[in-house]
């Protein structure tokens, strides 16, 4: 534990997203069309609180979705087979602006997987990113468009981002 | 918590863990079911191989389009087209389709246990589609799913199995089952269609009338006669066994109310049910066929991931 770096508390991570919420509403011109989709675990409690912090400053509470990936891995037979969670997508997806939101982007294959899910699913007009963190490394050819924090790591190295129960309380850097 | 199985041949190898998560993972494919493209990529490049040496038409389309849904590629072999009517040993089938490279055969077969004689030879997994009179679990698992859907657990309930025990892998199945997630058996049937010692599977309790079986039961669970594989000698004719052992809506009565109503398929009309029952509202027989998709799509996922034990 004394090798942890804490990079965020309580307090940062609620900042952070303050300020996402902003920025999703200055780019998108206010809340028209847009929905948020977290992917599980973690990305779907960040995007329920971006929802309601969305809420506070238009008064315009937008559609929330989460997303389950573990169906479009592409890593199945080498991981063994984890259990599947629930997609949750209560409204259609044509033409609407998808917020996709997760903790942490690392390699860009998670995200590869969620975009390959939500196009399954629909045609949205466009998708946009945002992430707690940014740690680097990526393997594929995406880019978050909403960022909390950038974090260098090493590749051994890890981010957590402990919730208590589905509230973010601590974003740290565990070394190897 | 990953589940670990590379074959699922019986509900009695597996623990009520490993229940548990197929049934959660059911749930979660039955949301891709109700889609309107109803496909994910999650087993592409992977080959399924139907070999069904039985008739079936419900087991093998809800296999074939579970494999689809999930993108494998998925081939059906019966036995009127295949080699097994010019005399080839199962052993000697299995050694051909393995140099197909098949990632899992899904079998029917009449002979029980011949799934674990089959594991025993091949290095790929292997889904047991109903062997004999052993089990048939993807059967089992969704009639666990569908009594789930409608009480919210399994646990404590009270399920009368009737009709031919003997012969049915189905009731093997849900007996293993349902008494791992910790409900209570009752069985009616014949005298010569109930097997001697059924009460060592669990909590089964043999009854002497059909009327003792389902009074009070939360669950009634039918079971097909099945004509094609007993002699004369069972039963005197399928109009007295109607009245003994038929389920219509006076007898449903007994039951509690509101109690669900399944049967396997497919359904001999006027024979184990009455046309009133089975078109009836406390009727889940469709729910089941529907949920048959999303728990074999839920078995082979996991038997792709598993290891070696």
């Amino acid at each position: 534990m004394s090798q942890d770096t804490v990079i965020l508390d309580q307090d940062g991570i609620a900042r952070a997203l303050t300020r996402i919420a902003h920025e999703i509403l200055e780019k998108n011109k206010g809340t028209v069309d847009l929905v948020l989709v977290g992917i599980r675990s973690g990305g779907d409690h960040l995007a329920r609180l971006l929802r309601d912090r969305i809420a506070e400053i238009e008064g315009v509470e937008i559609p929330l979705g989460a997303v389950d990936i573990t169906m479009y891995r592409d890593d199945i037979s080498s991981r063994g087979t984890l259990p599947v969670g629930k997609t949750e997508i209560p409204f259609a997806l044509d033409n609407k602006k998808i917020i996709l939101v997760d903790e942490v982007i690392f390699t860009g294959r998670t995200i590869r997987a969620a975009l390959d899910a939500l196009i399954d699913i629909g045609r949205p007009n466009c998708i946009q990113l945002a992430v707690l963190i940014d740690r680097g490394h990526r393997e594929l050819p995406i880019r978050p468009d909403y960022v909390g924090r950038n974090v260098p790591t090493a590749r051994d190295e890890d981010i957590c981002v402990f919730f208590d129960h589905t509230h973010p309380v601590e974003v740290r850097l565990v070394k190897a | 918590m990953a589940f670990r199985h590379k074959h699922i041949i019986a509900l009695r190898d597996l623990s009520k863990d490993d229940i548990e998560q197929l049934l959660a993972t059911a749930e979660s494919m039955r949301e891709i079911n109700s889609r309107e493209i109803k496909k994910v990529p999650t087993l592409r490049g992977k080959t399924i191989i139907n070999l069904f040496y039985e008739a079936s038409t419900r087991t093998r389309t809800s296999f074939e389009i579970a494999g689809k849904r999930l993108s494998a590629d998925t081939v059906n072999i019966a036995p009127s087209n295949s080699s097994a009517t010019k005399g080839e040993t199962l052993a000697d089938t299995a050694m051909n389709l393995l140099a197909m490279k098949p990632d899992i055969i899904v079998m029917r077969h009449a002979v029980s246990g011949s799934h674990y004689f089959l594991a025993g030879k091949v290095d790929c997994s292997i889904i047991n589609a109903g062997d004999g009179a052993h089990e048939h679990p993807s059967q089992g698992l969704l009639d666990l799913l569908t009594i789930k859907d409608r009480f919210g657990r399994l646990d404590g309930l009270k399920v009368a199995i009737v009709g031919d025990i003997t012969h049915s892998r189905v009731a093997r199945s849900a007996i293993q089952g349902l008494t791992k997630m910790g409900s209570s058996i009752f069985l009616a049937g014949p005298p010569t269609m109930i097997p001697p010692g059924v009460e060592r599977l669990g909590n089964v309790t043999v009854c002497a009338t059909m009327k003792e079986a389902i009074e009070d039961a939360d669950v009634v669970m039918m079971l097909r006669i099945q004509q094609e594989r007993q002699g004369k000698t069972l039963m005197p004719n399928a109009r007295e066994y109607a009245r003994y052992f038929g389920l219509n809506p006076q007898n449903l009565q007994y039951a509690k109310p509101g109690a669900m109503v399944m049967h396997p398929g497919p359904i001999n009309r006027g024979v184990e049910m009455s046309s009133y029952v089975v078109d009836g509202s406390q009727s889940h027989i469709l729910k089941q066929v529907e949920n048959g998709v999303a728990v074999r799509m839920a078995m082979l996922y996991h038997v792709c991931g598993g290891e070696m034990e």
